[in-house]
């Protein structure tokens, strides 16, 4: 018998890591990797930073020389496709239907696979607020840094809508950079919902220290301006006039090629704990539009946003995946990684383990949240079980034991 | 196994020193230090390390 085929749908970080794993797990077969973005797969993390920042990155070839993910030799047979859409797929049958898409010869064929990894990842939610587009900016993809840059290369008034990481990291880079700065954020005080209120409000202050404005509290209904965006109006009258807006409101998991297959996609990819998904025989999902439920917190499938993911999950999805193909159930212990991410605003460094965005009740464990450069550490518990740790500035030879205090159940009982 | 960490890029992050302590350490100034030369059955830890560097600085060659 010929060996499996297996098909990676997404060619960023998760499609990359997805094929490196399917080789680490044993399987020989081919695979093929569409991506729809033109690039091999890079770096996202410094587009809100250090790219957007970099005088020198002005072209995407220049921006991508340092953020294109190096392959390892074992991926040197993976067929990557890039510029090359997935419009559809018949999970029964075993066939996808991919087009290319941006400047190359339009293409369309069918192609034949045996097992397929689902990595299409996110994209960026967009205001539904009525008025001019252009001047409107998002940050997901190299292009969207560059068409950003491109927008404040003079001194520009810069509206952040959302106050999550990414709008605050865009927030602190323009502002470092010049700018002048408003945040709006309807829900409460920065990043509050992972935080929690009062380290929320700390960063806040800290922030407006150094000059951006926070507007917490109204939304953004609409904009104007006669070509371009000129002011933004939020619900409670005011007008904030503006030449950039950047809207950083959340991310909308691509699944619509998925439609009609049977696979839950009600928010990403409903998967079980060894990552296959929920509804299909040799399907998996990789990345942050897996669902996938975490003993270390609960039985609750949730996905994951946090760099680290597509590199967790897909460790797992390939064996799972090698397995489901060959007809055997995986036979592994539990998958249960610990969330981790990190964020760089101005002068502090978010570091946090587990999933601080569960918790109940927050507890100031060292520091003080009036001085974030000397360093603070914050324990999330819910329901009395430490579920998330977030240290601000403090030294990175503490990661390690702060890490650790998240025990997997496997580690617990070996 | 040789490994090259390009300390222009490393941001101290420490996430190597997670993934491989026996070859990654942040020592008490938070800096990097690191074994070039680390024995073989250290390949599995070592590329964990290089596939969770946020700046993805860790370079391993054969």
């Amino acid at each position: 018998m010929d060996h499996p085929r297996i098909a990676v749908v997404g060619g960023s970080l998760a499609g990359l890591r997805a094929a490196e794993q399917l080789r680490a797990s044993g399987h020989v077969g081919p695979v093929t990797v569409y991506g729809a973005e033109a690039h091999a797969p890079y770096n996202r993390p410094p587009l809100s930073k250090d790219v957007l920042a970099d005088p020198a990155a002005l072209d995407a070839e220049t921006a991508l020389s340092r953020l294109t993910f190096r392959r390892r030799s074992s991926v040197g047979d993976v067929d990557f496709r890039f510029s090359t859409e997935v419009l559809g797929v018949d999970l029964g049958a075993g066939r996808l239907d991919w087009r290319s898409v941006g400047g190359g010869d339009p293409a369309e064929g069918s192609d034949d696979f045996d097992g397929l990894v689902v990595a299409t990842g996110l994209r960026p939610r967009r205001l539904s607020a009525p008025g001019p587009e252009r001047g409107r900016y998002v940050l997901r993809t190299v292009e969207d840094c560059l068409d950003l840059r491109a927008a404040v290369t003079a001194p520009r008034r810069v509206v952040v809508v959302g106050a999550g990481f990414i709008g605050c990291e865009a927030a602190c880079t323009l502002d470092a950079l010049g700018h002048d700065v408003t945040v709006v954020e309807p829900t409460g005080a920065p990043m509050n919902r992972v935080l929690g209120e009062q380290l929320a409000l700390a960063v806040q202050r800290h922030h407006e220290r150094r000059g951006i404005r926070f507007v917490i509290g109204p939304g953004v209904t609409a904009f104007e301006g006669s070509d371009r965006v000129s002011e933004a109006v939020l619900d409670d009258g005011q007008r904030l006039p503006v030449d950039v807006v950047i809207e950083a409101v959340g991310s909308i998991p691509n699944t619509e090629w998925l439609a009609g297959t049977g696979l839950d996609v009600v928010d990403g990819v409903l998967t079980d704990n060894d990552l296959a998904a929920v509804g299909a025989d040799r399907v998996v999902a990789v990345g942050d539009l897996a669902r996938f439920p975490n003993p270390l917190f609960d039985d609750v499938p949730r996905r994951v946003e946090h760099w680290s993911i597509p590199t967790d999950t897909a460790k797992r999805a390939a064996p799972t995946l090698v397995a489901l193909v060959e007809g055997r159930r995986p036979e592994l212990p539990p998958f249960a990684p610990v969330p981790s991410f990190w964020s760089d605003q101005a002068d502090l460094r978010f570091q946090s383990f587990g999933s601080p965005g569960l918790a109940d009740e927050v507890v100031v464990a060292e520091g003080d949240p009036d001085d974030l450069t000397a360093g603070v550490l914050t324990l999330h518990h819910r329901a009395g079980q430490h579920v998330g740790t977030v240290a601000l500035n403090l030294p990175p030879a503490r990661q390690r034991e702060l890490r650790d205090a998240f025990v997997t159940p496997t580690e617990a009982r070996n | 196994m040789k490994v090259t960490v390009d300390m222009a890029l490393c941001q101290d992050h420490g996430q190597c020193a997670i993934a491989a302590p026996d070859v990654f350490a942040i020592n008490d100034d938070g800096k990097l230090e690191y074994e070039p030369h680390p024995d073989d059955s250290e390949r599995f830890a070592v590329e964990e390390a290089a596939d969770v560097c946020p700046v993805q600085a860790i370079m391993i060659e054969d």
